[in-house]
C-alpha cells in the first residue's frame, strides 16, 4: 500500500432542505446581507416546531412512477438529493463511472404509515384478545411496498436502482454519528486507495409523528416558538427537527483530474469519538479531537459550522469549546446550522460538509444565521472551515473542509 | 510491502442450536434443526407460525434491541475470551456491528398506549402526550438506531465511534468487510466485528409474509427450511449472533495469539434490477463472487467448499446456483456447497457473521456441515449440496455468500493456515 495519502475532493453536492433545493437557492438565502429567515411549521406537529421539506418535483430525479411508488417521502428525498449530487458532479447517466462509484448512506428508518398504526392501536387497545387482534390487523392493514419503504438499507437500494450506482453499497445507522462515520469512512477509503469515487450522504424527514414520539421519550424536543439554537443556552434545551437531504460526491484528486472535474473543496480531516455523556465528557472528547487536527488549521479568523442539537448540557459544553478556540490562536465565526435547518439527524454532518464546501467553492462565508450576537461576521475568503457535529444522544465529531491548490468550481 | 494480512483470532456464536462453538458445532454436524413453532407471541391469524427464536432472557416483555444486545454480548464475550486480546472491558480497536433497524415495537407501543394519561386522544398524539408527561427515557436510548452498537462499545471498551451497518441479509458480511478494510488501511491492528439479530416479532413476520418471502410449512417446523430442495417455499426467520475478532497477521503473531484462519478476500457489487430480486442474468452476484476471488488472488480451483447464502426461497437458491455456475464454471462440480440456514434458519442481519464463524469452524474440523431437509433436490440445481449428512473432508478454503434485499451483495473467502511467515 502506498504511504502517500490521496487528497479527497468534493466534486458534487446535492442539497435539499426546508430552505429550498440546490446550491444557488441556499447560497442566495445565506449570503443576502440580511439574517436568513428559516422555514418553520408550528402547526402539524404542534407543540413542536419543525422545518418542513420544500415541495419536490420527484419525477425530476425519479422519473419512473413504478420507482416512485416503492418509496415514501424519506427515500424520495434521499434518492432525489443523491441525483442532484450526481448531476452536480457531471456523472449522472455515465454508466461506466457509476458502475465504479461506491455508495455509503447514513440512514434512519423509513416512514411508518401513521394512519395504519393509529387504526391498529385503537383496535388492539379495545380488544379482549389483543395478541390475536394485533396479528389480524397487521395482516389486513399493512401493504408489501410499505415494508420496503421502511427498510433502512432500501434508500441505498433505490439509489442503485434509480441512478445506477453499483459498486460497493453500505448503509450506516446511528443518528448524527451515522452521517459522520459515512463520510469519515469514505474519506479514509479514498485516502488509502480503497476506492476512487464515492456517493455519500443521508436524509431526514422531520414531519413524522413516530420520530417525534421517539424524541419525546427522552424529552429531547423544544416546544413552543422557534428560536435560534443559541437562544436555548439559558434553558433546559431541546431540539427542533429539520428535514433535509444531503449527498456528496467525494473523489480522489487523481481521479477527478483525470476526468477533468474541478473541486468545490477538499475534505482535509474527519475525526470522531464517543463518550457516555457524563457532564463535561463531550467537551473533553471535542478537545482531544481538536488536538488531532489543529496543526492543519491556520491561525486567525476561523469560520465554524456547528450542528449543535440544542440538547443540554452539550449545548453549553459546545459553546465552551468554541470559546476555548481563541486560546489556540483561532478567532471563530460560528454559524449554528441547526438554527436555520433544524437538526437533520443522519443528514446533519453531510449538510455541514455541503455548506462548508459551498462556502469554500464560492470564496465567501455566510452571514450570521441569527441576531443573538454569538455569530460574528466573517469577511474575506474562507480557506479552512471547521465543522462540529455532536450527536443529540451520543457521538462527537469535527471536520476540516479547506481549499485545494487548484481552480475551484465556484471560480467558474 | 503488501497490504496487511487479516487473520481471525476469536470466534463466538449463539444460535437456536445453542450457546457457544461447541454446542453449535455438535448440532450442525449432527444435522439438527433449531426451528420451532413460535411461542414468544400468539401466532393466530399469521400465515407463518414457525421461526428460530433464541429465548428472551431479559426483564419484562420481549424487546427487540435489548435482545439483540444480549445475544451480541454472548457471542462477543466468547470471541474475545478465545482471542485473549486487550484487557477486560478494553478491546484495542474499533467496533463494527451488523444489526437490524429495530424500531419501537408493538409490545412497547401498546404498553404506552394503554396508559390512562392519554385517554382523551388517539394514535401518535396520544403516545406523544404520554411520553411528554412521563419518564420513558429508557425507550429513548433503546430505540435510537445507534443504541445496539453504543451498548456494545460500552461493554467491551472498543475504541472510537462504533459503526452500525445494515445491508439487509448481507449485513454481517459487510461488518467483516469494514473490519478487513480498516486493518488493511493500517488504521488499526484489531477490529471487533459482530452480527446480531434478535428481532422476531409479529410485525416482522407479517411484513416478510407480505413479500411472500417466508416458508409457511408450519406443520413441520424442523423440515421447513429446505434450501436447494424442490419443495422449498421460503426462508425461516431466526435469531442469533456471531462475533469475529480480526487482527493483522503481524500483530497477532507478535502477541503470540493462536490464528484461527485468514480472511483472504472480499467482493461486493450492488444490483440495480429490483428491490427484492437479482438481475435475471445474475450479473451483480456473479461480479460479487468474481471480485472476492480476485481480491483473494484465487481461482475457482482454490475453493474447497462454499457456505451458501442458501435461504430456501425459490428465487435465491435458483439465482445463487446460476451465479456460482457462471463464476466458477465446471469447477463447481467438484465443490461441496452447504446451507447452514437449513438448520439455523435465516438470521438476517447476523447471518453473514454466523456463516463466517461456521466457515472457519469447518476449516478447523475438516468436516462440512450438511444441508438438511434435502429429500428431493431441485432438479434444476445441479450442485453437490452435501445433502442431509455431514462430510469429512480436508477444507483449506471456504467461500461464504451473502445476498441482501435491496441488492447489496457480499462474498467473503476464508482459509486456514496463513501462507506467509
Amino acid at each position: 500500500m502506498s504511504t502517500e495519502k490521496s487528497e479527497v475532493w468534493v466534486t458534487g453536492i446535492g442539497l435539499v432542505s426546508s430552505l429550498g433545493e440546490g446550491l444557488d437557492t441556499h447560497w442566495a438565502q445565506l449570503t443576502s446581507g440580511k439574517t436568513p429567515v428559516p422555514s418553520v411549521d408550528t402547526e402539524h406537529q404542534s407543540p413542536y416546531p419543525v422545518h418542513p421539506i420544500v415541495e419536490l418535483d420527484i419525477a425530476a430525479q425519479i422519473p419512473k412512477r413504478s420507482d416512485q411508488r416503492q418509496m415514501g417521502p424519506w427515500q424520495h428525498l434521499g434518492t432525489y438529493a443523491a441525483g442532484l449530487a450526481l448531476d452536480d458532479a457531471g456523472i449522472a447517466h455515465d454508466a461506466d463511472l457509476l458502475a465504479k462509484t461506491n455508495l455509503i448512506v447514513a440512514a434512519g428508518g423509513g416512514e411508518r404509515d401513521i394512519e395504519v398504526d393509529t387504526a391498529i392501536m385503537e383496535k388492539v387497545s379495545t380488544s379482549d384478545n389483543p395478541g390475536v387482534e394485533l396479528n389480524a390487523s397487521l395482516s389486513t392493514e399493512l401493504r408489501p411496498t410499505l415494508f420496503l419503504a421502511q427498510l433502512s438499507n432500501l434508500m441505498a437500494g433505490n439509489i442503485s436502482i434509480v441512478h445506477g450506482v453499483t459498486d460497493s453499497s453500505r448503509t450506516f445507522m446511528g443518528e448524527e454519528t451515522a452521517g459522520v462515520t459515512a463520510i469519515e469512512t469514505a474519506v479514509a477509503q479514498i485516502q488509502n486507495g480503497q476506492g476512487d469515487i464515492f456517493l455519500v450522504g443521508g436524509a431526514y424527514i422531520a414531519e413524522r409523528a413516530d420520530l417525534i414520539m421517539l424524541m419525546e421519550f427522552g424529552h429531547a424536543l423544544w416546544s413552543g416558538d422557534h428560536g435560534s439554537v443559541w437562544s436555548r443556552e439559558d434553558t433546559e434545551g431541546g431540539m427542533i427537527m429539520g428535514s433535509a437531504g444531503a449527498f456528496l460526491i467525494l473523489e480522489s484528486r487523481t481521479h477527478a483530474q483525470a476526468r477533468g472535474a474541478k473541486p468545490h473543496a477538499r475534505i482535509n480531516k474527519v475525526v470522531s469519538d464517543r463518550c457516555t455523556r457524563q457532564a463535561g465528557a463531550a467537551r473533553k472528547v471535542a478537545d482531544s479531537l481538536l488536538e488531532q487536527i489543529c496543526d492543519q488549521i491556520p491561525e486567525g479568523p476561523l469560520p465554524v459550522l456547528s450542528g449543535c442539537s440544542g440538547i443540554q448540557p452539550q449545548l453549553a459544553e459546545e459553546r465552551g469549546f468554541f470559546d476555548s478556540l481563541s486560546e489556540r490562536g483561532f478567532d471563530p465565526s460560528i454559524r449554528g446550522v441547526t438554527t436555520l435547518f433544524g437538526n437533520t439527524m443522519e443528514a446533519q454532518f453531510p449538510v455541514n460538509v455541503a455548506l462548508a464546501s459551498l462556502a469554500v467553492s464560492r470564496g465567501a462565508f455566510f452571514d450570521p444565521f441569527d441576531n443573538t450576537g454569538v455569530e460574528q461576521n466573517f469577511s474575506g475568503k474562507p480557506e479552512c472551515i471547521l465543522i462540529s457535529t455532536w450527536g443529540h444522544w451520543r457521538g462527537e465529531a469535527l471536520g476540516l473542509v479547506d481549499t485545494p491548490d487548484v481552480p475551484l468550481r465556484g471560480d467558474d | 510491502m503488501g497490504r496487511p494480512v487479516v487473520v481471525v483470532t476469536g470466534i463466538g456464536i449463539v444460535t437456536t442450536l445453542g450457546e457457544g462453538k461447541e454446542d453449535n458445532w455438535r448440532n450442525l454436524t449432527a444435522g439438527v434443526s433449531g426451528i420451532r413453532k413460535i411461542s414468544r407471541f400468539s401466532t393466530e391469524n399469521l400465515r407463518t407460525q414457525i421461526a428460530g427464536n433464541v429465548k428472551w432472557e431479559g426483564e419484562g416483555p420481549y424487546c427487540a434491541p435489548a435482545h439483540s444486545i444480549a445475544l451480541a454480548k454472548k457471542s462477543a464475550s466468547e470471541a474475545i475470551a478465545q482471542s485473549s486480546i486487550g484487557s477486560k472491558g478494553s478491546f484495542p480497536g474499533p467496533l463494527f456491528v451488523a444489526n437490524s433497524p429495530a424500531e419501537t415495537n408493538w409490545d412497547q407501543r401498546m404498553a404506552i398506549y394503554d396508559d390512562v394519561a392519554g385517554a382523551d386522544s388517539v394514535g401518535y398524539e396520544r403516545l406523544i402526550k404520554i411520553a411528554a408527561a412521563g419518564d420513558l427515557t429508557h425507550y429513548y436510548s433503546l430505540f435510537q438506531f445507534g443504541c445496539i452498537a453504543e451498548n456494545l462499545a460500552d461493554e467491551f471498551g472498543t475504541k472510537g465511534q462504533p459503526i452500525s451497518v445494515t445491508t439487509a441479509c448481507a449485513s454481517g458480511a459487510t461488518s467483516l468487510q469494514l473490519g478487513v478494510e480498516a486493518i488493511r488501511r493500517g488504521d488499526t491492528d484489531a477490529a471487533l466485528c459482530i452480527g446480531t439479530d434478535g428481532e422476531i416479532c409479529e410485525e416482522m413476520v407479517v411484513r416478510f409474509n407480505l413479500l411472500s418471502a417466508l416458508s409457511t410449512q408450519n406443520d413441520d417446523p424442523q423440515g421447513a427450511s429446505k434450501p436447494f430442495s424442490k419443495a422449498r417455499d421460503g426462508f425461516v426467520m431466526a435469531e442469533g449472533s456471531a462475533t469475529l475478532v480480526l487482527e493483522s497477521y503481524d500483530s497477532a503473531k507478535a502477541r503470540g495469539a493462536k490464528i484461527l484462519g485468514v480472511v483472504r478476500g472480499a467482493g461486493e457489487r450492488a444490483d440495480t434490477f429490483h428491490r427484492t430480486r437479482s438481475k435475471p442474468d445474475g450479473s451483480a452476484i456473479i461480479d460479487t463472487i468474481t471480485r472476492s476471488m480476485a481480491d483473494a488472488g484465487m481461482s475457482p480451483t482454490d475453493i474447497d467448499h462454499i457456505n451458501a447464502h442458501g435461504t430456501s426461497t425459490p428465487e435465491n437458491d435458483k439465482m445463487e446456483y446460476l451465479a456460482l455456475s457462471a463464476a466458477l464454471g465446471s469447477d463447481l462440480d467438484n465443490i461441496p456447497i452447504s446451507s447452514n440456514k437449513s438448520m439455523i434458519g435465516h438470521t438476517l442481519s447476523a447471518a453473514g457473521t454466523i456463516e463466517a464463524a461456521i466457515s472457519l469452524m469447518t476449516i478447523h474440523a475438516g468436516v462440512i456441515p450438511p444441508t438438511i431437509n434435502c429429500l428431493e433436490q431441485d432438479p434444476n440445481i445441479l450442485m453437490d449440496v452435501v445433502p442431509n449428512i455431514k462430510r469429512t473432508q480436508t477444507v483449506n478454503t471456504v467461500m461464504s455468500n451473502s445476498f441482501g434485499f435491496g441488492g447489496q451483495n457480499v462474498c467473503l473467502i476464508f482459509s486456514g493456515e496463513p501462507d506467509q511467515g
